[in-house]
């Protein structure tokens, strides 16, 4: 503290007089010593000082200062490319060397779920050169790559301890098999591909499909399917009529044109007059389904002429076969 | 003299702003010394629950944060002569105070001792409009108050109600509710030359400091070194500057007289320093560590090295006894007291119940005082100290400080003055309103 004394009072220099006296002949005259004019703070100085005490400015100089001056001392280190550059590569030379750790490393590939040819397909399909660090696989793009598999329906990817890419296959199981002019395809409940197929003998248990977008009406193709059980054995396949409605292809060239509506409900009429009367079993050329209120049957020629020639009518002279 | 009012209310207003930041400056513009305390307003007494102390005189309410006293220059006579001189000083003190305190003040109080004040009672009275004295009446009969001729270049400095009489009841201090027909007050209007007031307000504004109040030192130094029943019964404080000799009388906590005599220590000082061909300096040096009033067989025998630095040898070797100094410095401190009492005479002191008598300021320092001054004064004199304040250094706690203290506790609680009510409502044109308005009241 500043001392409360109002005026500091000149020390009295006696000693020296003393030591004058003592060697027995006048001090020569002091010089006074030149009077000190009463501090005082120029105006500017005071100004100043009452500036720096301004609560505010305090604030900013202690805080704002420290701030500003740090923000500029980075700007002016990372003004530079190159020192930019180097602090970047530090920070990822640690992370590289973070990240090859053995802990994070993955150099297997377990396949589960899956027959060993696809087993195989799907491991050229990930085409991961390991040994590679868990943080360098992206297991969504690789499980996004794996499910474009047509036999795959979904595959679980996931990392396990001990280095070991664990991945988990459901294999879509083929329902049918689809006929189309450039060879066999089978495809699933959903209709969606999961294989070629060279010969149908190859997959005889499977039911035959054909026609133009045969695989977009597939689940209805199975309950229809699933709906001729009685004269399954006589089915030879269905046939998709102008993507809009089925035909049942039955042997000895038999034909169900069922409708495009309820073809099921048809179906089952049509069962149960052939549980009858036996329908199935005569010589029709086809069963016509698609009017609800009309059924109508189609003779072979041969069984017309007889029918004509049993009422006492002339056979009908031989007419070009229109194909349905 | 509305002049006089809205400056004084401006300057009111101004306090009131420095209290609610909280820090506000005292100045204690002194011939010897200039003195600046800065206060710190915390809002409650924290001293009442921790010692069990009560609120006192309001001076638990603040605290002292920076102190600093600077060797006066300009200022004779308690007032200011050499502006700039002056200027500077102020503002040495100002910087050391704000530097103690770390924070920044704008308002300062100041004090100052001289400018020939003079005294005067007033006296008003009125017919109360209805019954019960509300705060409006007061304004009023203090309105009412007949100006005295204060003499050209005069401004007045304190305008307090002293006293309030309803009907045939006198002596009371707050008249409003109360039931009565006739409402008189006196004041006590301390009036002092105005060039003195516009020197020092110029000075402050140089400083970049605002003026938010003003008193005179006579005044200030009282209401810190009196007691309380001291202002209660009746008690005149001397308080002994350097330059100047401030009266004042206090009567039932009120000031009623303030004078000031126009002498001080530094008198003393000049005395020595001429009687003994001394420096103003050494001279005060040895006033403060040799002098006194009485003389003993004693003070024969001891020696004074008088010093010097003229380089002539017998002149520098002096030695005076002490018994010369007081010499010297009694017959000035004598002639002080003298015109002190005179003082008090003319203010009709010896008619006062109570004859206490309070010699404060730096000047009651001299040893022997208080003899000298019960022979000149009355038997009942005592020295006094001012009161403590919190934080207020141990170097600031003298008797020489009594008027800075003084301020202090001005600042914290200043009495009400003329100023501090509102302008009667017969100066607005909403007299007929109200008057309207209180026929309304009467007639329904």
């Amino acid at each position: 503290m500043r001392s409360l004394i109002p005026f500091r009072l000149r020390a009295a220099k006696h000693s020296g007089y003393r030591a004058g006296r003592a060697a027995g002949r006048a001090e020569p005259p002091m010089t006074r010593a030149p009077v000190a004019h009463d501090p005082a703070p120029t105006v500017w100085a005071y100004r100043m000082q009452r500036v720096m005490l301004t609560p505010y400015l305090r604030t900013m100089l202690r805080v704002g200062l420290p701030i500003c001056g740090l923000a500029l001392a980075v700007t002016v280190y990372l003004g530079d490319e190159a020192r930019r550059n180097a602090a970047i590569g530090v920070f990822t030379d640690l992370r590289e060397k973070f990240e090859q750790r053995p802990e994070f490393m993955v150099s297997l590939i377990s396949i589960e779920g899956s027959t060993p040819e696809l087993g195989d397909a799907v491991r050229a399909r990930l085409d991961l050169n390991l040994p590679k660090s868990s943080f360098d696989l992206d297991l969504e793009a690789a499980r996004a790559r794996v499910e474009e598999l047509d036999a795959v329906k979904s595959a679980e990817l996931r990392v396990r301890s001990g280095g070991i890419l664990s991945v988990i296959i459901t294999e879509r199981q083929p329902v049918l098999v689809w006929r189309q002019a450039d060879g066999l395809t089978m495809v699933d409940e959903t209709g969606h591909r999961v294989a070629g197929l060279f010969e149908r003998g190859d997959r005889a248990d499977l039911p035959l499909i054909a026609g133009q977008g045969a695989d977009v009406a597939t689940p209805e193709a199975l309950q229809i399917l699933a709906a001729a059980g009685p004269i399954a054995s006589r089915v030879r396949g269905l046939v998709r009529m102008g993507e809009r409605r089925w035909d049942i292809v039955l042997d000895r060239d038999q034909r169900i044109l069922l409708p495009e509506d309820n073809p099921v409900r048809a179906l089952e009429r049509l069962l149960a007059l052939d549980k009858a009367q036996d329908m199935l079993a005569r010589d029709l050329a086809s069963v016509d389904l698609r009017l609800p209120t009309r059924p109508t049957l189609r003779l072979t020629p041969f069984a017309m002429n007889e029918m004509r020639r049993g009422r006492g009518l002339d056979p009908l002279p031989e007419t070009v076969e229109t194909e349905l | 003299m509305t002049d006089l009012y809205q400056t004084q209310r401006a300057m009111r207003n101004m306090r009131r702003a420095a209290m609610q930041r909280g820090v506000i400056a005292i100045l204690d513009v002194g011939t010897s010394k200039i003195a600046c305390l800065i206060l710190r307003f915390d809002g409650e007494a924290r001293l009442r629950e921790v010692e069990g102390v009560g609120p006192m005189a309001g001076q638990s309410k603040f605290r002292i944060i920076g102190a600093a006293t600077t060797r006066s220059r300009g200022v004779r006579f308690g007032e200011i002569a050499v502006m700039n001189e002056t200027e500077r000083a102020i503002r040495t003190a100002v910087q050391a105070a704000q530097k103690m305190a770390n924070v920044r003040v704008d308002h300062v109080i100041a004090c100052f001792s001289g400018a020939e004040p003079r005294s005067y009672g007033l006296a008003g009275e009125i017919d109360l409009e209805d019954n019960v004295v509300t705060e409006q009446d007061i304004a009023r009969v203090l309105a009412s108050c007949d100006m005295p001729d204060i003499g050209p270049g005069r401004e007045v400095l304190h305008a307090q109600p002293v006293n309030f009489a309803l009907d045939h009841r006198s002596g009371l201090a707050d008249p409003r509710g109360q039931i009565g027909n006739r409402l008189a007050c006196d004041m006590h209007l301390l009036s002092v030359a105005d060039s003195a007031i516009q020197n020092l307000l110029y000075c402050i504004q140089r400083c970049d400091l605002e003026l938010a109040g003003i008193a005179s030192s006579a005044y200030a130094s009282a209401i810190s070194s009196l007691v309380e029943d001291e202002q209660e019964l009746g008690a005149a404080c001397i308080d002994m500057g350097g330059g100047a000799t401030g009266v004042s009388i206090f009567m039932k906590k009120h000031m009623i007289y303030a004078d000031s005599v126009r002498m001080g220590g530094d008198h003393v000082t000049a005395d020595i320093s001429k009687g003994l061909y001394i420096p103003t300096a050494d001279a005060e040096k040895i006033k403060t560590r040799h002098g006194g009033l009485h003389a003993t067989g004693m003070d024969d025998r001891d020696m004074i090295e008088l010093g010097g630095e003229s380089g002539d040898w017998e002149k520098d070797r002096r030695r005076i006894s002490r018994t010369e100094l007081i010499g010297i410095m009694r017959p000035r401190v004598e002639e002080i007291l003298e015109e002190a009492r005179a003082v008090l005479d003319a203010a009709g002191f010896d008619h006062l119940p109570s004859q206490q008598i309070v010699l404060t300021g730096g000047g009651s320092q001299i040893p022997g005082l208080d003899m000298l001054a019960s022979r000149i004064l009355g038997q009942r004199v005592r020295l006094g100290r001012p009161l403590r304040v919190q934080g207020l250094p141990q170097a600031a706690t003298g008797a020489a400080f009594a008027s800075a203290v003084g301020l202090c506790l001005f600042a914290a609680h200043p009495q009400d003055e003329w100023w501090d009510f509102e302008v009667p409502a017969e100066r607005y044109p909403a007299k007929s309103l109200r008057k309207a308005f209180r026929w309304f009241r009467d007639n329904w």
